[in-house]
Order: C-alpha cells, then sequence, then structure tokens
C-alpha cells in the first residue's frame, strides 16, 4: 500500500514572500507564550509589542515592495500565494490598521479592567489571515484566510463578557458567518466542477483557452462566491449582521473590523473577480452593479434614521463598502486603484472616528448614543475637533482624505460608463453627509439640547482620554488632511498596486 | 536660493497658523511683532531670491520650483509650483518691504483694539496669499492666491463688524469682486481647453500660435478679472467703501498690494496681450484712461480724508491699466512700485491724522496740522508731491514714462491722461491745505498730538523710499533704464517700442511740470488764500462720484432685487423642495426598511438568502444552458 502512494513534492517557499504572515502569525504566538510564561509582564508591554509586530509586517511589505518593482510579481509558495503589489498594499494597510488600533484598545482595556494578551493576539491572527486573502492565488487558501480572519473576530467581538449585547453580537456573527462561509464553499466547490482546479491562475487559464458551453455550474459558482464575499464586505442585502454586531462589539475592534476585516474582504473580492474571472466580467459586473446601488442607498438611508451613533457608523460602514463595490465594478485598473485608495483612506478615518467613541464610550462601552456626545465640544473640545474633521471627511468633504477617495471612485465609474451608478454614490454620499452633520451638531450642543454652551461647562463631568487614544485620532486627522491636501502620494502607490496572477514557474 | 522661493509665503502663512491657533491671553502681547517678524523674514527671503536672480545672466532668470503635484486629474496635470523671475519677484520684494511697514504701524495703530491678534492673524494670511498669487508659476494657483486676499479683503474691511456699514461694505467689496472672480475663471477653462495647461511658461509658449479669437478672449476675461480686483470701471465702486476697515488695511491691501494684482495679471500674461486682437490693448488702454479721469475727478469733492485718497488710487489704477494696455508694461510696474510707496505712505500718514484726532476723518474739522505734527506732515508733503507729479519726486518719473507711451499711441490718450494729472495735483495739495495748513477748525475738545514712534518710523522709510525710487528706471539714458533691464526676461520682447525722440519727452515733461503746478497753483488759491469759492469745484455730481454708485444701487435694488428674488423662490419651492422632499423620503423609507432589522438571527439569514437566490438567478440568466 505504502507504494501505492508517490513522494509529495514539497512547494518551493519563498520565505521573504511570507515574511508579512509570518510576523504577524509568530508575534501572536510568541506573544501568547510569554504572557504565559512571565505574568508578572505590565499590560503596556501588549500593545507595544501588538504594535510592534505590526510594524515588523508593514515593514516586510514596504521591502518587499521594492522587490516587486525590481523582479516583478512572484509567488511564494508554489502556485498557491501570490506577492504583488496589490497585495503589499493591502497588507500594509491591514497592518497599520492593527498599529493603530493597539494602542486605542490599551486605553479601553485599562478602563473596562481588562487584561491579558489574548485580545491583541487575536487581533494579530486575525489580521496574518487578512494578509493571507490578500495574496491568495487559490480558493481554497482564500478560503483558509478567510477563517483565520473571521474566527478570530467573531470572537473579538464577543469580548466584553459583562455586555449582553457583545455576547449576542459575537454569536450573530458567527452564526451568520457560518452560514455564508458555507455559501463561499459550495461557490468554491461548483467552480471546481466547471473548470477543474480551484487555483486562480488556473482558472483564468482555463477560462482563456475554452469556451465553457454549459456554463450553468460555472455562473452559479460564481453567485454564491460573491453571496460568501459580500458577506465579509457586508454588500447589501448581506449586511444585516453589520449594525447589531458593530453596536454590541467593543468599540475598538468595532475599528478593526471596520478597517482590516473590511479591507480583507475586498481584496478577496477583487482578487477573485477582477483578476481570476476578468474574462467573466460581463456576467459579474451587473450583479456587483445592483449590490453597489442597493447597498449604497440602504447604508445611507438606514444611516439617518439611527439614534446610536455606533450603529450610526455601522451602516455608513455599509454605505462606504457601496463606494468600494462601485470602483470593483468598474473591472478596471482604475477602478482598483481608486477601490484600493478608498479602503486605504476609509481604514484610517474609521479608525479615528470609532476611537473617539471608544473614548467618550464610558466605563462599560454603552454610552454611545447620540445624547452621549452632547457638549463633547465644552469637555474635551480639541477631541471634538479631531471629530468633526474626521466626520467631515467621511462625508467627503474637501481638503480630505474623503473627498479625494470620493473622486476617485466616481472618476472610474465614469471612465467604466457607468454614469448612473455615479450618480446613485453622489446621491448617498449626500444622503450619508446629512447623518455626520448629525452627528456633529450633537457635538457642538450642550448636554441639555440646547446650543448655548455657556451653562456647559458647570455639569460636563470631565472626560478622561487616556494619551494614547489621543494620538491615535490625532495621528488619523493628520493622514486625513494630509492625504486631501497631497493626495498624489497615496494615489501613486494605489496606482502601482496592481494585483497579478503569476503562474508557478 | 530662487529654488527656495517657497520660503517666501511660507514665512507669512507660519505667522498665521501661530496666530490663530495660540489663543493664550499672553500670546496677545507679543502678536503683533510676530506678524511683524514673519513679514520680515518674507522680506529677507525675497531679498534673498533677488540677488539670486540677480547673479544669473539674464536669461536664466525663470526659475520654475514645483513643491508638489497639486491637481492630477486627467490632462489637468496642475503643480502647486511657484515661479521666480524678476517680474514676480519685483512684486515679493515691494509686498514684503511695504507689507512690513505695515505690520510695524498696526503695531501703535490698533493698540487696545480687542482683536488685536486677529487682526494680524487676518494681516498675515493677507500677505500669504499675495504672495501665492504673484510667484505661482500657473493660472491656478495665483487664482487661489487671488480668492484668499479677496477673502482677507473681506474679513478686513469688515473688521468692525460692530458698525453695520462696516460689514456690508466688506460684503459689497466681496460680491463685486466675484464678477472679476468669475472672469478669471472662465479664462483659466478657455485657456485650458485651447492649450493644455493651466501653467505660464506653456501658456506664453503656445500663446503665438492660438487663434487671435481665443487670445483675445482669453485676454479680456483677465481683463474683467483685472478690473474686478484692481478697481476699474465699470466694477471700481467696492473701493471707496472698503475704506471701512482700519486705515492700515486700507495702505496695505487697497492702496499698495491687493489692488495692484489686476495690474499684474495684465503684465504677467503680457505674450497673450500681444497675441490678441488689436483692439483689446486699446480697449484696456481706454477703459484705464477713463477711469483715471473720472475717479480724479470724483476725489476733488470728497470730505472724508480716506475718500479722497481711495478715489486717487483707482484713478492711479487706472493709470497702471493705461500703461498695460499700451505694451509699456516696464511703466505699469514702475507706476506700481512708486504708487506702492507714495500711497502707503499717504494712507498711514492718514492714519496718523484719525489717530490724532481720535477717529474724526472729515478733514473740514481739521487744519493747521502741520504744527502739532511735525513728522506725520513732513512726510505726508513728500508723498503729496511725489504723486502730485513734481520732480524729483519718485511719482513724477514713473506717470511721465506712462504719459510718454500713451501720447506715441493715441495723443487723445495723453491728454486724458495729462488732465487726471492737474486734477490729482489739485486735489491732493486740497487735502493737504485743509488739513496741515491755515487755522485749525476742530474743536477745544481734541487735543492733537504726534503719533508714537512705531508708527512715525514707517512713515519715515516710505517717505525715504518715495523720494528716492524715481531712481528705478530713469528715462534720460538706455543705461538708466534698471526696472526696464531687470524685467526684460518676463515680458519676453512684448514691451512696446517708444517711437518718441528725446526732444519729445523733454517737451511732454515740461508740460507735465506746469500742469502739476498748476494744480497746486490752483488748490492754493481755493483752500489757502481764499481767493476763490470751493463750492465752484466741489460740485455735488462729484461728490456723488456721478451717481454711478447710487444707480447700481438702485437697479440691484429695484428691479434687481425683483428678479433675485424671483430666483430665491423658485429655489425654495423647487431647489429646496425638492431636497426637503428627498430628505422627507429618505426618513420614511428609512423607518420602513428598519423593520427588516429585527434583531433574529434567522431573518437575517432569510434576507442573506433571498440575497443569494436573486444573485443565483441573474447568474442562470446568463448561463448558455
Amino acid at each position: 500500500m505504502m507504494a501505492q502512494i508517490g513522494p509529495v513534492a514539497a512547494p518551493a517557499v519563498d520565505w521573504a514572500g511570507l515574511g508579512p504572515v509570518l510576523a504577524l502569525a509568530l508575534g501572536a504566538v510568541v506573544a501568547i507564550m510569554v504572557r504565559t510564561l512571565a505574568r508578572r509582564l505590565p499590560d503596556w508591554v501588549d500593545w507595544a509589542w501588538t504594535a510592534l509586530v505590526a510594524a515588523a509586517a508593514a515593514g516586510a511589505a514596504v521591502s518587499l515592495w521594492g522587490r516587486v518593482g525590481a523582479e516583478g510579481p512572484f509567488n511564494a509558495v508554489g502556485d498557491q500565494f501570490g506577492v504583488d503589489r496589490f497585495s503589499l498594499l493591502v497588507t500594509a494597510v491591514i497592518a497599520v490598521s492593527v498599529m493603530l488600533v493597539a494602542p486605542v484598545l490599551h486605553g479601553f482595556c485599562q478602563r473596562e479592567g481588562w487584561s491579558g494578551p489574548e485580545i491583541y493576539v487575536l487581533m494579530l491572527l486575525s489580521a496574518a489571515g487578512g494578509v493571507v486573502m490578500a495574496g491568495a492565488n487559490d480558493l481554497v487558501v482564500l478560503f483558509l484566510g478567510l477563517e483565520i480572519l473571521s474566527i478570530p473576530a467573531y470572537v473579538l467581538a464577543a469580548r466584553n463578557l459583562a455586555r449582553i449585547q457583545s455576547l449576542e453580537a459575537g454569536l450573530k456573527y458567527f452564526v451568520l458567518g457560518a452560514f455564508s462561509s458555507a455559501f463561499l464553499l459550495y461557490g468554491i466547490a461548483l467552480v471546481y466542477g466547471s473548470t477543474g482546479t480551484t487555483n486562480l491562475v488556473g482558472i483564468r487559464d482555463y477560462l482563456s483557452r475554452w469556451v465553457v458551453l454549459s456554463d450553468a455550474m460555472l455562473l452559479a459558482g460564481l453567485a454564491l462566491l460573491l453571496v460568501g464575499l459580500g458577506f465579509k464586505v457586508a454588500a447589501v442585502p448581506f449586511h444585516a449582521w453589520v449594525p447589531d454586531v458593530y453596536q454590541g462589539a467593543p468599540t475598538p475592534v468595532v475599528a478593526f473590523m471596520a478597517s482590516a476585516v473590511k479591507t480583507a474582504g475586498f481584496a478577496a473580492v477583487i482578487r477573485v473577480f477582477v483578476v481570476a474571472f476578468d474574462l467573466r466580467s460581463g456576467d459579474w459586473q451587473p450583479a456587483v452593479y445592483a449590490l453597489a446601488v442597493v447597498t449604497l442607498l440602504t447604508g445611507a438611508v438606514l444611516a439617518v434614521v439611527q439614534r446610536d451613533v455606533k450603529r450610526m457608523l455601522a451602516y455608513s460602514s455599509i454605505a462606504h463598502a457601496g463606494f468600494v463595490l462601485v470602483g470593483v465594478q468598474a473591472a478596471s485598473g482604475r477602478g482598483t486603484a481608486a477601490a484600493v485608495f478608498y479602503l486605504a483612506a476609509y481604514s484610517v478615518l474609521v479608525i479615528g472616528s470609532f476611537s473617539v467613541l471608544a473614548a467618550v464610550s464610558g466605563p462599560g462601552d454603552s454610552r454611545t448614543g447620540l445624547d452621549d456626545l452632547r457638549g463633547l465640544n465644552s469637555r474635551r473640545p480639541a477631541l471634538a475637533l479631531g471629530f468633526t474633521v474626521l466626520l467631515l471627511a467621511q462625508a467627503g468633504v474637501p481638503l480630505t482624505s474623503g473627498f479625494v477617495a470620493k473622486f476617485e471612485i466616481i472618476a472610474a465609474a465614469v471612465d467604466a460608463r457607468s454614469f448612473w451608478l455615479a450618480v446613485v454614490a453622489m446621491v448617498s454620499a449626500v444622503v450619508a453627509a446629512f447623518l455626520y452633520l448629525r452627528i456633529m451638531v450633537a457635538v457642538y450642543s450642550s448636554p441639555d439640547g440646547g446650543d448655548g454652551a455657556g451653562d456647559a461647562e458647570e455639569s460636563a463631568e470631565p472626560l478622561a482620554v487616556p494619551v494614547l487614544t489621543g494620538l491615535v485620532v490625532a495621528a488619523t486627522v493628520a493622514v486625513t488632511v494630509g492625504v486631501g491636501v497631497l493626495p498624489s502620494v497615496l494615489h501613486d502607490l494605489a496606482r502601482d498596486a496592481i494585483p497579478a496572477l503569476v503562474a508557478a514557474g | 536660493m530662487a529654488d527656495s522661493v517657497w520660503l517666501i509665503p511660507a514665512f507669512p502663512l507660519a505667522g498665521f497658523a501661530v496666530l490663530i491657533i495660540d489663543r493664550r491671553r499672553r500670546a496677545r502681547r507679543w502678536s503683533g511683532w510676530l506678524a511683524s517678524g514673519a513679514m520680515a523674514g518674507a522680506f529677507a527671503a525675497s531679498v534673498a531670491v533677488f540677488a539670486d536672480l540677480l547673479g544669473r545672466p539674464a536669461e536664466d532668470r525663470r526659475v520654475t520650483t514645483s513643491l508638489f503635484e497639486w491637481v492630477p486629474v486627467g490632462d489637468l496635470q496642475v503643480d502647486a509650483g511657484f515661479l521666480a523671475d524678476p517680474l514676480s519677484v519685483t512684486m515679493a520684494l515691494f509686498v514684503t518691504g511695504v507689507g512690513l511697514l505695515i505690520h510695524l504701524y498696526s503695531i501703535g495703530y490698533m493698540a487696545g483694539d480687542e482683536r488685536f491678534q486677529t487682526y494680524f492673524a487676518y494681516l498675515n494670511l493677507f500677505a500669504f496669499s499675495m504672495l501665492v498669487l504673484v510667484l505661482g508659476d500657473n493660472l491656478l494657483v495665483t487664482f487661489a492666491g487671488w480668492e484668499g486676499v479677496g477673502a482677507c479683503s473681506y474679513l478686513l474691511i469688515s473688521f468692525w463688524f460692530g458698525d453695520e456699514a462696516n460689514a456690508v461694505a466688506g460684503k459689497k467689496a466681496f460680491v463685486t469682486n466675484r464678477v472679476g472672480d468669475w472672469g478669471f475663471m472662465v479664462a483659466i477653462f478657455v485657456a485650458f481647453a485651447a492649450t493644455g495647461s493651466v501653467a505660464y511658461l506653456d501658456l506664453f509658449e503656445a500663446a503665438g500660435d492660438l487663434p487671435a479669437v481665443t487670445a483675445t478672449a482669453v485676454a479680456l476675461l483677465l481683463f474683467v478679472a483685472a478690473a474686478g480686483k484692481s478697481a476699474q470701471f465699470p466694477l471700481q465702486l467696492w473701493l471707496p467703501d472698503a475704506m471701512a476697515g482700519p486705515t492700515p488695511v486700507s495702505a496695505l491691501i487697497h492702496a499698495a498690494t491687493m489692488v495692484t494684482a489686476g495690474v499684474y495679471l495684465l503684465v504677467r500674461v503680457n505674450p497673450v496681450l500681444d497675441a490678441a486682437a488689436d483692439w483689446a490693448p486699446g480697449l484696456i488702454a481706454w477703459v484705464g484712461a477713463a477711469t483715471a479721469l473720472l475717479a480724479a475727478l470724483a476725489a476733488v469733492a470728497q470730505n472724508d480724508i480716506k475718500k479722497v485718497l481711495a478715489y486717487s488710487t483707482i484713478s492711479q489704477l487706472g493709470y497702471m491699466v493705461l500703461a498695460a494696455g499700451t505694451g509699456a508694461y516696464v511703466a505699469a510696474v514702475f507706476h506700481m512700485v512708486t504708487h506702492a510707496f507714495f500711497k502707503a505712505l499717504l494712507f498711514l500718514g492718514a492714519g496718523s491724522v484719525i489717530h490724532a484726532m481720535g477717529g474724526d476723518q472729515d478733514m473740514r474739522g481739521y487744519g493747521g496740522l502741520a504744527k502739532l505734527m511735525p513728522v506725520t506732515a513732513s512726510t505726508f508733503a513728500v508723498g503729496w508731491l511725489a504723486i502730485a507729479g513734481v520732480p524729483p519726486f519718485s511719482g513724477f518719473w514713473s506717470k511721465d514714462e506712462i504719459l510718454a507711451y500713451a501720447f506715441d499711441r493715441h495723443p487723445a490718450l495723453w491728454a486724458v491722461g495729462f488732465a487726471t494729472a492737474v486734477i490729482t495735483a489739485f486735489y491732493m495739495s486740497r487735502l493737504v491745505f485743509m488739513t496741515f495748513f491755515g487755522s485749525s477748525r476742530w474743536g477745544s475738545d481734541r487735543h492733537p498730538h504726534e503719533s508714537p514712534p512705531v508708527m512715525t518710523a514707517p512713515l519715515v522709510v516710505l517717505a525715504g523710499a518715495a523720494l528716492v525710487s524715481g531712481g528705478l528706471n530713469l528715462p534720460f539714458a538706455g543705461s538708466l533704464h534698471f526696472l526696464g533691464h531687470w524685467l526684460e526676461p518676463s515680458l519676453f520682447g512684448h514691451e512696446a517700442h517708444l517711437g518718441l525722440g528725446a526732444g519729445a519727452q523733454w517737451l511732454l515733461g515740461l508740460i507735465a511740470v506746469a500742469g502739476a503746478v498748476a494744480g497746486i497753483g490752483a488748490a492754493s488759491a481755493f483752500y489757502r488764500n481764499g481767493r476763490a469759492d470751493p463750492a465752484l469745484v466741489e460740485r455735488p455730481v462729484l461728490a456723488r462720484a456721478f451717481g454711478y454708485d447710487s444707480a447700481v444701487a438702485r437697479f440691484a435694488g429695484g428691479p434687481g432685487r425683483r428678479g433675485f428674488e424671483g430666483v430665491a423662490a423658485f429655489d425654495s419651492a423647487v431647489v429646496d423642495g425638492a431636497v426637503d422632499g428627498a430628505g422627507r423620503l429618505v426618513q420614511a423609507g428609512g423607518e420602513r426598511l428598519r423593520r427588516f432589522q429585527s434583531g433574529f438571527v434567522r431573518s437575517y439569514a432569510a434576507i442573506v438568502g433571498v440575497g443569494a437566490v436573486a444573485l443565483l438567478f441573474w447568474f442562470l440568466t446568463r448561463s448558455s444552458l
């Protein structure tokens, strides 16, 4: 019997190409082992280590960026995991998101009295999964990455054991996540059934050589892939978990989910649909078009009628996802560049916004109603100003990164002759602007509902904002305005971030 | 150093940033000195750039530096870039130099004002915008500065907005300038459509090949912009009202720098003017001449000392526009520089007088101040002789050059310019006699006194400059045309050639001197010796500036207003209605959609399922099976 099993060819591994994944995963393992053995270490070690690991991953991505520029895209593990500038930029966005969230998480944990490295470890592992998704050249690897990304995220969402909404969020996220994973897996199976491979390089190769005569199975597979990935990026109608989970989950965790998790999900969408199935874009483009329309409108409209700021931002994140879908729908290099630009800009923005909320939400992480934000200006004027800038950026006001991001998306849509979609995107932006203004009005009004700030000062209790959280907000504001004034740097990076599928060589 | 030209605007920008952010109480005391220090830094940087350019051969005196890609959109590639060439550096030098003096003067003038620090923040912001305007290497950067100075002008005219008249004056300046800004914007569009670039150097290169119609359109649209900023007919009506701002502001913005931006623009785009049809520069010249004459006539009958100077500024700007229209670009810049010195001097001197008279601006309540304010009076006299065109003061040389080119173009242009010069000498002498000479006409409750040294020192420096700056470009020999040689690289050989012989020039100069003396003599007869009744010349129609302002106001208040109200009604009924309706629709739709968000996992899964079925259905309709 043994003789019948041939030797398993070990794939050629380019370890340097795996640098970012290895840094994140090993960093997580080291953190949990060291902290188990050395319990006396102070708490700040956790966030500092996490940020350091994420910085190392980002550094690895930067060095690989140069290498890809010199040698072209290459595969790191057989033909399963590719390294190209698209995956590297996504990796960098994920790593920077972790770097920004970790210090906020530290202040949050101290306030809530949580100790232990688990929450950081889970975040690092989840980020590692996201990096795997960004570079996956095989649907199975992509699925693995997705699960590595998601399972820690379920636990993170449920981390606030003292809050029933957090537990509910974790459970809902998990059940619905499993439900959508099933769709994804079924989709992979159908694609495999019709093309004979799960490898993205192979799939594109197959589709370019053969005309699939009875393509029902392939198309059904595409539909199910879109459902599974649409869930991760919170496209309507696969979005229903988002408001409940965002509202319930610990606020810094939401910052992570809205930035890194969403970016990884879109990386997968772009890799699968725009790159691997580019020859079938005539089939999936209209579907993504429709998803983009309902996502843009539902997100913006439902955001307006909420009373809880976390829920508002949850719906607004859905609307933002709609914008990125517009870039995906263009199915062009320009659309991809615009989507990456948007994801990078939005990740910074949303981390800043949720960091403010994490500081404001008070012990128990429950004070996130619109009324709880009243009088923020008289309590912490600098924080209120930073929040205002971030909200204006989310609304897409010029001289902020949000404006440039929206502009690039709409330009890409117009370029792809999707005029009506561009109009819908603009309408959505206008409706959503009302929402951000509503939050701003609350921030600048007095706690009793009037607009006089005079008597507010007496009743306002001091709001303790951790120094690190303040620094993160300041940094995100600086990046937001910096990119808004000088978009060309990020613009050029996004333009160069071209996804590639390289055959095993 | 010419590569570091960005340093020049960086200084006032930094000053503005510090002043606007640091609102602590102790910041107030040194805010004036900080703002002045920023201007001194900018001036030093300008001098360094100037020295660098001077050290290069003439053909290399054009340095473009790009800070960053500003607008990378499709075919429109605009860099935030600066162009250091003789023209822009000349502008930067006098903007920062005069600006520095006026900043220092303001420390004394604005002492005790509640919003002392805000005032200096605005002044620094203005200086930054003005420097961006003159140093920009393309139309869009210039336009950004153009809008910036407009906004600062608005903020500073209505600086004391507690009085509604000041707020209204600010609005009037802003709205009138929008007309000019419209011209600027359309000019940018046309230039970009025709040449594919908005950078000056690209534009100049392409200008020769442009169809005459396009070049004419760009030239005239830019002239509309220039007419707005430089208060030329028919957009001149905002400048007299702009005197509502603090007097140093009038000196800096509404005399020396901002209002010359229009003339600067015309000189800057000289290749476009050259490529335009011949009648376009002619029209510009005639508008300038007419504005000069009408404004000078209006100045004769004003009693408010600042109003006299305001009309005088419009009139002098008319000279510069006349020069630009006749192709005498060097003369335009020459007069711009000398005017900056003597008009800033006159305004600051007037400010010193107003300061001494406790805020009273009516000259009928002045008189005999020369004895009490010797420094103000003597420096003011220098400015007076300069603007009146008495040699060897600077104004004589620059005005004489403009008149020579005007005569060369058409004797009628010269005649208008000469008449203006005589009237200028008359009304300025009237101002001086009514203010500084004769017997005092103020009440016993007033105690005029000389201003503090921080205010008089700038007066002395400006008086010196107003006295000698004529030496920049003396007519006697080619080698004395310093300014002309210096500006050559910026003019691309489009400077008009003066066809007059030396004899004719001497004759014109003598006539001009005779005119100036006649004007001063006539004013002496009316206002010093009392030999003639002032009512003979102070006609009500002149005091109302020919009723132009009130005619515009009547139109805007009558038929204009009804039109605007119609538009407003349409806006509130149809446009707002649509917006409100959309808002209500969103609310209602949101409430309805919310019901799907029940909180049950099963219903969420059902939504996902419905979506999945819909997607499957779509994809299968595409199937070939």
